[in-house]
């Protein structure tokens, strides 16, 4: 059975295209369309519904002890008010999941997980965590609406004052008000645009709805559903957990090395890491030359030598370009190379570009 | 909530056809295009190319996923609609003003739905 969050009337209200998702029933698109969606968020700004998401608290004394040694990032120097980004492995080294972590107090942090692999994820924690930690899984009880685009921040500085807004990427606020509703908001998202995520008790998710919605009117705001946002975060080139990783592609391999810290004492996966070595094969990005659009899970090759294969990809609305990312044999991963890509039977011609494909700051 | 032009016949593939003198001019239909989303590409055969009954001719792909057309006919392409090469969003914004291709020397067709036959199966689609 799938589950709905808190906002599902809203979407029916709001005419959107429901389908099952991660265990969630959620739109995929309004009347819009995803190529308006898409692209209020690169000129405008939209609002999604992202309360699938699952979220994991850690507590205690060695809550930092059991993050640095279940997760691949390094935690030791974070900020208070700060998120970052990780990866958690297995012992093969494997990505069980991508998450982000907000540290909230030197004994307490918030973690938003997949909403797929949510109870694997907890599972996986609790039988790991160190004497001292608590961990819960709060995912029920909170919605999380994404506000993205580049005119956020003037919907935001409506609602709240200057000094209840994050600043800087990556950072949040724990406790805030808005109309009266006790939420968190941090500067986070997956649509390679500026914007806010903003946290709060599932009653309260419809009027932060009608809320935001009612702000965000005179900026052009529209909600948009999950089509948008899967389109949003592959043009920014963004991994997507089940596309460019999972159990069996290690984070080096995903091109994920940011987020691993193999200086780090030990963490689960590092063992394995270290012995595979340098990674063989690299996260791609792929230009289509021919006419035609790539999708995942199509097969790379050079010269008829099969060389990897597709993770995501379609025609992406800001770009207007067919684009998609790949993982290939790293040997032939130079940039400018030629490939074929076999599209539903036809081999067609694509150019490995540098990703990400779109950078708000270039 | 769709449009179903009494004038054409329909199949449950969702194509819609209409038949001029001896030539089948062939489209998708309105539930087709909403079903799809934003069009971006369409993938269509050249003309004399042979179409075959029930058999992919080509395809639509929007920014979400990829449908095949399956031909309503057997017969041999006379005319393709270039402008949807150009600009496949036309099928968003008139689905049964814009076909796709017309076919001649047609020896063989589909099981044709009318327009409340096929509004019918569309309903029943969910």
């Amino acid at each position: 059975m799938e589950l709905k969050t808190p906002l599902y009337d809203v979407h029916l209200q709001e005419n959107g295209k429901i389908v099952p998702f991660a265990g969630y029933l959620l739109p995929v698109q309004y009347p819009t369309g995803v190529i308006k969606e898409h692209l209020a968020v690169r000129e405008d700004c939209g609002l999604f519904d992202v309360s699938h998401m699952g979220i994991i608290t850690f507590k205690g004394k060695s809550a930092l002890a059991s993050l640095n040694y279940i997760l691949t990032n390094d935690f030791t120097n974070m900020k208070t008010g700060k998120v970052r980004y990780t990866v958690m492995c297995n012992e093969n080294g494997g990505c069980i999941d991508d998450l982000i972590v907000y540290k909230f107090a030197d004994d307490y942090y918030f973690l938003v997980v997949n909403a797929a692999n949510r109870h694997k994820d907890y599972q996986h924690m609790k039988e790991n965590i160190l004497e001292g930690t608590t961990i819960e899984d709060i995912s029920d009880d909170i919605a999380i609406l994404a506000l993205q685009g580049p005119k956020s921040a003037a919907v935001i500085s409506k609602l709240l004052p200057l000094e209840h807004i994050p600043t800087g990427n990556y950072s949040a606020i724990e406790e805030v008000y808005i109309s009266d509703m006790k939420c968190m908001i941090s500067t986070t998202g997956y649509t390679g645009e500026e914007g806010y995520e903003i946290y709060t008790a599932s009653e309260n998710a419809v009027k932060l709805w009608q809320v935001l919605r009612e702000t965000g009117k005179e900026f052009n705001l529209i909600p948009c559903g999950l089509g948008a946002r899967d389109t949003l975060r592959l043009e920014a080139s963004m991994p997507l957990y089940g596309h460019e990783m999972n159990e069996e592609i290690t984070p080096l391999e995903a091109g994920l090395d940011f987020a691993v810290k193999m200086k780090k004492e030990d963490f689960i996966g590092k063992k394995a890491l270290l012995e595979k070595g340098e990674p063989k094969i690299k996260r791609v990005g792929l230009k289509m030359l021919d006419r035609g659009i790539m999708r995942e899970n199509q097969n790379v090759y050079l010269n008829d030598n099969l060389i990897g294969y597709t993770t995501s990809g379609t025609h992406l609305p800001y770009l207007k370009k067919a684009l998609a990312m790949a993982l290939i044999d790293k040997d032939y991963s130079k940039l400018q190379t030629v490939v074929e890509v076999d599209v539903r039977g036809r081999k067609l011609k694509a150019e490995i570009i540098e990703l990400p494909f779109y950078s708000r700051n270039k | 909530m769709f449009n179903y032009p009494k004038k054409l016949k329909y199949t449950e593939t969702h194509e819609w056809v209409k038949k001029e003198n001896d030539i089948y001019i062939i489209g998708i239909s309105d539930y087709a295009q909403d079903a799809l989303g934003d069009i971006v590409f369409v993938n269509l055969p050249e003309v004399d190319d042979e179409v075959f009954v029930q058999e992919s001719f080509g395809d639509v792909e929007s920014v979400k996923a990829v449908s095949d057309l399956f031909s309503p006919v057997t017969g041999v392409v006379c005319e393709v609609n270039e402008d949807l090469l150009d600009n496949p969003a036309l099928l968003n914004d008139d689905c049964y003003a814009n076909w796709l291709i017309k076919v001649e020397d047609v020896s063989e067709t589909d099981e044709f739905l009318d327009a409340d036959s096929y509004r019918e199966f569309c309903e029943s689609q969910g």
